[in-house]
């Protein structure tokens, strides 16, 4: 039976049918839908780790211990988990772990456009990269056979439109994987540097003998077709070349893209007149094949940055545009912005309005940068808004014209070392948690502060004022207040960015959009007392709006009735 | 052949369930099919497109200028922003539905006031219809993205019994007879 499967939900059927038992992750986007799914199969075990280096150690372990397993993230969560991914290509398995990595070419929803495939290069594991939903099931197979064939993790690149595009995928049974038997071996798995100068000499040869198979395996394929043209290329730059080339060219497919085929690719572009790479991101494949003396076209009229598409493709090789009408006049562009009733909104306005200086941090929240807020000042990584802000306040001393913005998500994430550091380190900023309850960006999941495991059980309850207080805030300053009270956000933020000492408050609502959530009734503007200041706009809520009569209009559909504006109306019109 | 359908609006007006329905349709159709979706950032309130692919052999999962042969649109102003990528000699079925961008909240831009026309001039088959209200009239306002599949039944390329079964399956079982109520008003008023 075919089923019409979303890539990331495929590569979680692949975990399924291919006797997968642990999945450990922390959701990114694009990466997220992956382990979403896979909780949703009972023979699967599936947690939310904190961040994507304790994801991987677990899954490592998992697989050290003798069951499939799997680690999904996004390509910048590979930064965090780098420690894990470079040691354990040493220590090998003992089944099968493949590591999941979606990178996001065109930040959809990214801080920067990152190639994985240097992680591989530089850990010298295999890497497989899937081109549709059929191939994201059969590649996890791949990967899995991969993994236990050699001895080593191998990594999963997919891309934010393999990873979010529907395609037909055959559904299959689960295939059961029992627990290999435990195997103490300190040599393989006692990482220190008598073991790991043997291991190191294992991994050159593993190397050495995964160059052999990619000239043979069945993941990389040849199809000839008519005319000159030969063009190299993987993932999804296989179908925007395939649309625009079809019968015309000749293909090599790479479904392994690392360690790369130097024999199968000399022999492709030896029956070819013309080479072209077509690749997104860095000029992997372009460069391997120019090491081995092959002339190809590739960055020199395709870009390095951007997503690639059949546009692009037309435009830069073929020259060609395309026949289309528009518009003359330009029109409003439509940036993503706080949802009616996000709890963050209140927080950003007073910040914005007391001109607090603010470092901020990955996540929705991210969105009080953009007008009319403009609150944020920087965002540079996951964690990075306290470790940044202390280095700032260090060299300037101005600690109370500055705070720190994270969410609960994000501050268990890589928020807590920062805030060691603070305190250990004498530092008296003021470090502001958005806690909603949730992880918000990525679309609800679950995390060490609610309370609740990805499958849906009970966990235990962690409180973010004890741990803030274990870390060294002195108890009075740690400060909790509702970020819907305007007049408790702007006192709480003036008492504690005063403070000489380092201090935290928590805004504690949860995200407007969670299941649960009472939505009040969306409130309507009195036209009789309404002026036309236009003082409730600026909060920036998309519900409210300017009438041709300079009045203010509530739009009644989407207002969730959270009060923020008539909290800002100084004539009670709202 | 490959038909090209993409479905535009603003992040949580339901677009996600329309492709699931075209998707479907199309895989019950004996078509090879891509559907191409948004997630994470762009779904709060922002723009969001999806494509829907289908035909013999469908590689790109993407739908690029000049390419659609469909535009569904939940918002007009959406509609707009996405024509250039409907294919010369394409149809618009749009909602006239009209959600103001930041610009326009702000302020700093005003919403276009003559979209639909605007359109019309460049000679564009475009179909406008309010989609809200036939889904209140159908039931439910939410019924609004099944109302536009109806609105848009007879340039979609699938047999009716198909795309109506699509529906069907992909609507919350408790929400079918709101939902099937707003498909066959929608059909019949654009038949009108």
């Amino acid at each position: 039976m075919k089923k019409l499967l979303l890539g990331n939900e495929a590569v979680a059927r692949g975990l399924y049918e291919y006797g997968c038992r642990f999945v450990s992750s922390y959701p990114g986007t694009p990466s997220t839908e992956i382990t979403e799914f896979a909780a949703e199969y009972d023979e699967v075990y599936a947690e939310w780790a904190p961040n994507e280096k304790v994801a991987l150690e677990a899954a490592l372990g998992a697989a050290v211990g003798g069951g499939r397993s799997f680690c999904g993230m996004k390509h910048v969560g590979l930064n965090v988990a780098a420690d894990p991914l470079f040691v354990c290509g040493y220590t090998g398995i003992t089944s099968g772990l493949v590591i999941g990595v979606a990178d996001d070419p065109g930040m959809h929803s990214s801080q920067n456009e990152q190639d994985t495939r240097h992680y591989a290069i530089g850990a010298k594991l295999p890497l497989v990269e899937p081109a549709n939903s059929a191939e994201c099931k059969e590649y996890i197979k791949a990967a899995f056979e991969l993994s236990e064939q050699f001895d080593t993790p191998v990594i999963f690149r997919l891309t934010t439109r393999v990873s979010h595009s529907r395609s037909p995928v055959e559904i299959g049974e689960r295939e059961e994987f029992e627990v290999k038997a435990y195997d103490k071996n300190p040599g393989k798995y006692v990482m220190m540097p008598a073991n790991a100068r043997k291991r190191h000499v294992v991994v050159e040869d593993r190397f050495a003998a995964l160059r052999e198979f990619a000239e043979t395996t069945s993941l990389n394929t040849v199809e000839k077709g008519n005319g000159g043209i030969g063009i190299i290329t993987a993932g999804n730059c296989y179908n925007y070349a395939k649309e625009v080339y079809g019968e015309g060219a000749s293909y090599l497919k790479l479904g392994l893209l690392n360690p790369l085929p130097a024999g199968l690719i000399r022999d492709f572009a030896a029956s070819c007149d013309t080479v072209i790479v077509i690749e997104e991101l860095d000029p992997v494949i372009e460069n391997f094949c120019k090491n081995l003396g092959i002339d190809v076209i590739g960055k020199n009229v395709l870009p390095l940055c951007g997503e690639y598409s059949e546009e692009v493709l037309r435009e830069k090789l073929l020259g060609e545009e395309a026949d289309y009408v528009e518009l003359g006049a330009e029109l409003p562009m439509r940036p993503p912005v706080l949802c009616p009733g996000c709890p963050h909104r209140g927080v950003f306005y007073t910040l914005s309005k007391l001109k607090v200086r603010v470092s901020g941090d990955i996540g929705c929240y991210t969105l009080g940068a953009v007008a009319p807020l403009n609150a944020i000042d920087s965002v540079f990584c996951m964690g990075a808004s306290i470790s940044a802000l202390h280095g700032t306040a260090k060299v300037r001393g101005e600690a109370d014209k500055f705070v720190s913005v994270i969410g609960d998500s994000t501050f268990m994430h890589s928020g807590m070392t920062g805030l060691a550091n603070v305190v250990y380190n004498g530092g008296n900023t003021t470090t502001i948690i958005l806690d909603n309850r949730i992880t918000g960006m990525t679309g609800h999941q679950e995390n060490p502060l609610t309370g609740k495991t990805l499958k849906g059980t009970p966990a235990p309850f962690m409180s973010l004022e004890k741990i803030c207080e274990a870390l060294g805030i002195a108890p009075e300053h740690i400060r909790v207040a509702d970020p819907a009270d305007l007049v408790e956000v702007e006192k709480v933020i003036k008492e504690e960015t005063a403070a000489p000492c380092a201090s935290v408050i928590i805004m504690r609502r949860p995200c407007a959009l969670l299941k649960g959530v009472e939505r009040k009734p969306a409130l309507v503007v009195d036209e009789a007392k309404c002026v036309g200041c236009r003082s409730c706009m600026k909060i920036g809520c998309p519900c409210i709006s300017i009438t041709a009569d300079k009045k203010a209009k509530i739009d009644g559909s989407m207002c969730v009735g959270c009060g923020l504006c008539s909290q800002m109306c100084k004539l009670g019109a709202i | 052949m490959i038909k090209n359908i993409m479905i535009v609006g603003v992040g949580g007006q339901g677009s996600l369930l329309a492709s699931k329905i075209l998707g479907k349709a199309a895989m019950d159709a004996g078509y090879d099919v891509k559907v191409s979706e948004v997630h994470g950032m762009s779904q709060r309130g922002g723009s969001v497109v999806t494509y829907v692919r289908y035909g013999d052999a469908v590689y790109s999962p993407v739908i690029t200028k000049g390419q659609a042969d469909v535009i569904l649109s939940f918002e007009l102003l959406e509609a707009a922003r996405w024509l250039p990528n409907l294919k010369p000699g394409g149809t618009i079925v749009t909602s006239t539905q009209q959600i103001n961008p930041m610009p326009v909240v702000t302020g700093a831009m005003e919403y276009p006031s003559e979209l639909v026309e605007d359109m019309r001039v460049l000679g564009v088959d475009l179909r406008a219809f309010d989609a809200p209200e036939l889904a209140r009239r159908a039931g439910s306002e939410r019924a609004s993205n099944v109302a536009l599949i109806g609105l848009a039944a007879d340039v979609l390329g699938f047999d009716h019994e198909i795309l109506r079964n699509a529906v069907a399956s992909c609507v919350p079982a408790k929400a079918l007879e709101v939902n099937m109520r707003a498909y066959d008003m929608a059909v019949e008023e654009s038949r009108k």
